[in-house]
């Protein structure tokens, strides 16, 4: 039986513990916020929280967040007020949006860890989330604007 | 079916609103919609829009939402037009409805086709609700005018809301057009100035529901094994090991598909089962024997070498001024040059997925789809049911980029659920999606010009060949249709006094299908590449050769040959050189053409043209560092739309565009070897990341009065030859084959 909080709920599942922690929350919890792209692990679609720490969840088994904490989208903020996701509608950052849960929830670490981070620690974080519509100029600019630099 | 609740599950618009709302009918269809349509009376609720008698105004969004912000653009135009508060419009998403219009969501056209019928709503609307209040109060008309959401009755500043009115409204006549009076340019709320995203908090806290997110109770997930080469079938497969993965109930056969392939599925092995995850594993554990057919003889480094020999062969002739081969013959420096660009496949962020479930004879879908019309006729072809009884529910769209136009895996769902009694989630792996796409056509350009005073050419001969997108639906077309070579290609906007324009013949291996901007992305990269390497040769400015090649402003004569122009008529929207150039003009100003000190290995590089009607001019600086690598600091491009409906959005398209460019340009290739596809997912077949892209794109709009044109498209074309003229100014490396790879730059 394998526990796990998500969002501050306590859960346990005793299905194959080799199944990604993405299809746990998609499929079986229901928590679509974190969506599904390349499932290898390389283009940031599914970031999640594990402890903390950034982690794509399309290739973290069930196994391996056995009594961790995860964070979802979902539960970055009650009211999608974190300042990460008000600087995003700011900014107006996402196109078709899909891959933009990613993309919070890696920027929201980054600033966790820089506050004030240059365009090269941006490049560093944000290089692992891609966004077939482009809108990294925008995201660079919500990620500065939550950092109080002059984007 | 609490998750599905958020995407509409209404039926047809009567359904949506409640008793003595005012509800718009079908008299402000646009003429082609209403042509279509037999069955709509006059208040046969139809399209676009009701008002409750809350006040509440409900539009509804017929066209599909894949990042382009017509969702929300569209009806923000009929808000305009009706004097809504934006705050209480809601947005219902449509389903697939003829009486809705055109809802096939390519080619730029949301606004461009929508901005007239949609303002006509709103402004039939807001003139039942006038005289409704007039009537009330006893008063004529004229006296009353409309100020957000309420009627004012000017002599006496008497007030109703429009939710107070809606009922009367709705038992007026319905106005002539010719009655209708539009508000002018300068009482525009939303026009011009934009809103943001209806959706925009649902996307950024994962409230938002895309195909991936369907889910309707009893549902089972599905993976598909498809045959790994274009037209094979299974010979046999062997499911037992598959069965014992947990969650894993039983194997579905799709039968191949009957040439041509159309819409139709590949066919393959379905593994069906209670989560994505174990179908997925499932699938892992199938041990199939492939009948490959014909295609596995095919491999793209062959291919295109057939292309580039046919290049060389004369082709069917498109268009044909002055007098070319006299030209050449006359003498003069002859310049020639070959490009190619290889295939390239969409790969949007959201895999391929739909949810269908079938009952009764009728089918009903969910899912990202551009062209919700499209799954009716097609899934009711594959089911053998009548179109009518097929309901397509449109959600979000993860990118679309020309791939969720073709339906092919709604189809296997509806298959799927047919054949097992149960409403079926397929759901693509990004895998299948890169393997299993309607690409891009591979497109091999020879250009030849006899070169004058001054550089400037005096014969100019142009010569694509490509599998044509025709291919994928008519057995052995081989030749480019009108429609595509149109963008770019016949419509070369140079003034030249000799000209010809060609196509050669090319047979498809894979499915051909249309990728955002299609054939602008080989045809803009040829001319534009071009056109700069001729003002290097003639050691001229590229901006002021261009500028001379555009020539003078006028309207392009393109009456003898054969040219769609985008499916608008060309007295409203003819390819005006002079916006062209003013395009060109505003964008080297702004950029600073020939007057920012750049550093090392740094250039600068320039494209302008026409596509989807809207004017697009770029300019491109590229940076090649000490290692080698390509860094591209600033991208400006100018913009003529016509009338701006978003502003805000139209730089969002420009910027993406630019990413986009990128993308092709740096490492956009789709190969095959013995018919598979070598790509698999974004390491293989990589887009730009953060680094590679653009660090800033600068959009400049035209302000102008000419009718709206598409955004979604037109910036990638002029981007990618700017990109590849900035390499060439900053290394002296041409670009000629796309994409750059691992070729080394210095």
């Amino acid at each position: 039986m394998i526990r796990l909080k998500v969002n501050g709920v306590a859960h346990q599942f005793d299905g194959d513990p080799a199944m990604p922690l993405l299809w746990y929350l998609r499929d079986l919890l229901q928590l679509t916020g974190t969506k599904i792209s390349c499932g290898i692990g390389i283009c940031g679609t599914c970031f999640v929280h594990v402890n903390g720490e950034p982690v794509h969840s399309c290739v973290t088994s069930m196994k391996r967040v056995d009594g961790k904490e995860i964070l979802t989208i979902e539960g970055l903020s009650a009211n999608g007020d974190h300042p990460v996701q008000r600087a995003w509608m700011q900014v107006r950052v996402p196109q078709c949006g899909y891959c933009h849960s990613g993309h919070i929830m890696r920027a929201v670490a980054l600033l966790k860890n820089k506050p004030n981070p240059t365009d090269r620690d941006i490049d560093e974080a944000m290089e692992g989330n891609i966004c077939r519509c482009g809108t990294y100029q925008r995201v660079r600019q919500a990620i500065k604007l939550v950092a109080g630099v002059k984007a | 079916m609490n998750k599905i609740d958020l995407v509409s599950r209404r039926g047809f618009l009567g359904n949506v609103f409640s008793a003595g709302a005012l509800v718009l009918s079908a008299e402000v269809l646009p003429a082609r919609a209403a042509a279509s349509q037999n069955t709509a009376t006059a208040w046969e609720p139809s399209v676009y829009l009701g008002i409750e008698t809350d006040g509440a105004v409900i539009i509804v969004a017929h066209r599909s939402e894949m990042g382009q912000g017509s969702r929300t653009s569209v009806p923000m135009i009929l808000a305009d037009e009706l004097d809504a508060d934006w705050k209480r419009v809601r947005i219902e998403q449509a389903i697939g409805d003829p009486r809705y219009g055109r809802q096939d969501t390519d080619g730029s056209r949301s606004i461009r086709d929508f901005f007239t019928p949609m303002r006509e709503a709103g402004a039939t609307a807001r003139l039942m609700l006038i005289r409704a209040a007039a009537e009330r109060w006893g008063v004529p008309p004229s006296e009353c005018e409309s100020d957000l959401h309420t009627i004012v009755h000017q002599p006496t500043h008497r007030r109703l809301g429009y939710g107070e009115l809606a009922t009367a409204a709705s038992k007026l006549a319905v106005p002539k057009k010719e009655e209708l009076q539009f508000k002018p340019k300068s009482s525009w709320r939303y026009i011009g100035k934009g809103v943001p995203s209806y959706d925009l908090a649902a996307l950024g806290n994962g409230k938002a529901v895309f195909g991936m997110d369907a889910r309707v109770d009893g549902m089972v997930y599905a993976s598909i094994e498809h045959p790994p080469v274009f037209g094979g079938k299974v010979k046999s497969y062997d499911d037992k090991e598959a069965l014992q993965v947990a969650g894993v109930s039983r194997t579905v056969p799709i039968p191949p598909f009957t040439p041509p392939a159309g819409y139709q599925p590949l066919g393959g092995i379905a593994v069906i089962a209670d989560n994505t995850w174990s179908a997925f594993q499932g699938r892992k554990k199938l041990r199939i024997e492939w009948d490959h057919g014909p295609n596995q003889t095919y491999n793209s480094s062959e291919y295109k070498k057939e292309l580039q020999e046919t290049v060389h062969k004369p082709g069917k002739v498109l268009r044909n001024e002055g007098n070319v081969d006299a030209g050449f013959a006359n003498g003069g420096k002859i310049v020639e040059a070959d490009y190619y660009v290889p295939l390239l496949a969409q790969a949007p962020m959201e895999p391929m997925v739909a949810v269908a479930d079938y009952r009764d004879g009728k089918l009903a879908v969910w899912a990202p789809v551009q062209s919700p019309q499209w799954v009716q006729e097609y899934a009711a072809k594959q089911l053998g049911i009548a179109k009518e009884d097929v309901t397509c529910h449109v959600t979000l769209l993860g990118g679309g980029f020309g791939r969720k136009d073709k339906p092919d895996f709604v189809l296997e769902a509806a298959v799927l659920s047919k054949e097992i009694g149960k409403p079926v989630k397929v759901v693509w792996s990004q895998q299948d999606n890169i393997k299993f796409s309607y690409y891009n056509a591979p497109c091999a350009l020879y250009m030849k010009a006899a070169v004058g005073e001054g550089g400037r050419p005096t014969a100019w001969l142009q010569r694509s060949v490509f599998p044509p997108i025709p291919s994928t639906f008519i057995l052995n077309a081989v030749y480019g249709d009108a429609g595509h070579l149109g963008q770019g290609w016949t419509d070369v906007p140079f003034d030249i006094p000799n000209l010809r324009v060609e196509n050669g013949p090319a047979k498809p291996h894979v499915r051909i299908g249309w990728m955002r901007s299609v054939a602008a992305i080989y045809q803009v990269f040829a001319i534009q590449s071009f056109a700069d390497e001729l003002a290097h040769l003639a050691g001229r400015d590229p901006l002021d050769f261009l500028l001379d090649l555009i020539g003078k402003p006028r309207i392009l004569d393109l009456k003898k040959t054969e040219y769609p122009n985008f499916g608008a008529p060309y007295n409203i929207y003819p390819i005006d050189t002079g916006r062209l150039r003013r395009v060109t003009e505003l964008v080297a100003e702004n950029a600073e053409w020939g007057k920012r000190k750049l550093g090392k290995r740094s250039g600068m590089g320039i494209a302008a043209y026409q596509n989807t009607l809207s004017y697009v001019a770029t300019v491109v600086e590229v940076n090649v560092d000490d290692q080698g690598k390509i860094h591209i600091p600033r991208v400006d491009t100018a913009v003529d739309a016509g009338t701006i409906v978003d502003p805000d959005r139209i730089r969002a398209q420009m910027e993406g565009s630019a990413v986009f460019a990128t993308s092709i340009v740096r490492s956009g290739e789709i190969t095959a070897t013995n018919g598979v596809i070598d790509q698999s997912n974004y390491h293989d077949y990589r887009v730009a990341h953060i680094s590679e892209a653009p660090y800033q794109t600068n959009v400049y709009l035209v302000d102008s009065d000419a009718p709206p044109t598409g955004v979604g498209e037109p910036g990638i074309g002029p981007c990618i030859a700017a990109f590849c003229n900035a390499i060439f100014a900053a290394t002296g490396k041409r670009i000629r084959d796309l994409p750059i790879g691992e070729q080394r730059l210095i």
